[in-house]
């Protein structure tokens, strides 16, 4: 069974009057990293905000359904504040709070009631696992704010991984970081899919290629075609994919 | 904001003129090396010494084209970073310039030979030898098609062609070996005409290298030829 199913999934925008997402039906696979490539306004990024419902934040309409380990994410009875616990997200912009890496870190365990006793091993084992430990181990007091974007970007990563969710979502994470940085988070993306699903967006097809396992590929709202990453950038089915891919338009 | 009419236009005019430009030179130095191929064997024919000579001092131009398209593959790789079709066509175009150098230098050891064996008559009439040039180069006129057009399926049958060629070496090694038996004195002669053949061998083997990379570059499927 897949970890993440889309059926029939579509997204309004502003009252109904902008079709972000159209039909879409997407299978994304435990443990692996799947990429969602596009031009801009194809609609990845909305897609990605179904799987945790953070969407729901701006004025949006969804229909159709998204099943997370089979249960329907949509449904009524489902705990909104359990589902990002499950499901993590990471942005564009490292977004740390304004306070030491340790409290970062440990933000979230603490609004889920874990005890302080707890607190150390959680935030030694979180920036260990997010390959920041060895950096900010004797600065756990420093102010978030003052590291490097990379840092803070592992930090935020650090803060995903804290409340121990079982998949995380990317949003374009190494957009804004220089190539060190972003090789860095590459390296970790491959490293944290041994224990959770990764669903990332991004800009860079390289980096689809160079770290993700399945590739989908997103046109005006629609999947147009989602296989093995080799399949995808070496050989597409869709003429439209293989445009995009070869940098003919977007 | 969703994706418009920009999605439509074409981008990368100059990556995707480069590209084009490389395919035609490739093109250009696959048909050198079947011309070089071809002479080679009409200069054996005829003894012609003369365009013996002018095959062995082509080869210097077929190489600096080898170079020339290597160098600019990788800068492809290099600055344009290639997907799919594109990248599948610059991997091609990379190990088919290999096989059309390695045509062309058979083409002049070929050529050399007929340079010291001009002045004598052939120790037997020339059938089967310029059969097995006939046949690698219609495999070469083929590969060269399929490269420009797209289109494969004239690459189908090389395994049997290139098994044709490979019985008429036997064959011409088998009539050689004969001879040298039969009249020792053949034996210099004999020895240069058993390695002009197996010289055709090895072209009709790097045909079917082309071969399969041409199916790679257009299906994305691997496919050994031999």
């Amino acid at each position: 069974m897949s970890k993440i199913e889309a059926r029939g999934l579509n997204v309004y925008y502003e009252k109904g009057t902008v079709h972000a997402l159209k039909e879409v039906n997407l299978e994304i696979e435990s443990n692996k990293i799947t990429a969602l490539i596009g031009p801009s306004g194809c609609g990845k990024t909305t897609f990605l905000r179904t799987l945790n419902r953070m969407n729901e934040v701006n004025d949006v309409m969804t229909k159709g359904k998204v099943f997370i380990d089979g249960v329907e994410i949509y449904n009524g009875g489902v705990d909104v504040i359990q589902l990002r616990k499950k499901v993590g997200m990471v942005f564009q912009q490292p977004n740390p709070f304004p306070m030491s890496i340790y409290d970062n870190v440990a933000y979230g365990p603490r609004v889920h009631g874990t005890q302080n006793k707890k607190l150390d091993t959680i935030v030694e084992e979180s920036l260990k696992k997010a390959a920041l430990w060895d950096e900010v181990h004797d600065r756990l007091d420093e102010n978030a704010l003052k590291f490097s974007g990379g840092q803070q970007q592992r930090l935020c990563i650090s803060r995903a991984l804290a409340v121990n969710p079982e998949i995380i979502l990317f949003d374009e994470p190494c957009s804004a970081l220089d190539p060190i940085s972003t090789s860095k988070v590459e390296d970790l993306l491959r490293e944290l899919k041994k224990d959770y699903t990764i669903v990332i967006v991004t800009h860079n097809m390289q980096q689809a290629a160079r770290v993700s396992d399945f590739t989908a590929f997103f046109l005006l709202g629609e999947m147009i075609e989602c296989g093995k990453t080799t399949q995808i950038f070496e050989k597409p089915k869709d003429k439209r994919t293989e445009d995009y891919v070869t940098g003919r338009f977007g | 904001m969703l994706l418009g009419d920009s999605a439509k236009m074409p981008l990368r005019k100059e990556y995707t003129a480069n590209l084009e430009k490389l395919k035609v030179d490739v093109q250009k130095m696959g048909e050198l090396a079947k011309d070089s191929a071809r002479n080679a064997i009409t200069a054996l024919v005829q003894r012609d010494r003369v365009l013996a000579t002018r095959i062995i001092k082509e080869n210097v131009t077929i190489d600096d084209l080898e170079f020339d398209i290597e160098k600019r593959c990788m800068k492809l790789i290099a600055l344009q970073q290639p997907m799919a079709v594109d990248l599948r066509t610059i991997g091609t175009c990379m190990k088919i310039i290999t096989d059309f150098d390695r045509i062309s230098d058979l083409a002049g050891d070929i050529a050399e030979i007929v340079v010291r064996i001009a002045d004598d008559p052939h120790v037997k009439p020339l059938i089967d030898i310029p059969r097995m040039s006939e046949i690698s180069q219609g495999m070469l006129s083929d590969c060269l098609e399929a490269f420009s057009t797209g289109e494969i399926k004239m690459l189908e049958d090389f395994s049997e062609r290139d098994n044709e060629i490979d019985a008429l070496f036997d064959q011409v090694r088998r009539e050689l070996l004969t001879l040298t038996i039969e009249k020792p004195r053949f034996i210099a002669n004999a020895s240069h005409l058993n390695f002009v053949a197996l010289h055709l061998e090895r072209i009709g083997d790097h045909a079917c290298n082309i071969a399969s990379r041409i199916i790679y570059m257009v299906t994305g499927k691997r496919r050994k030829l031999e």
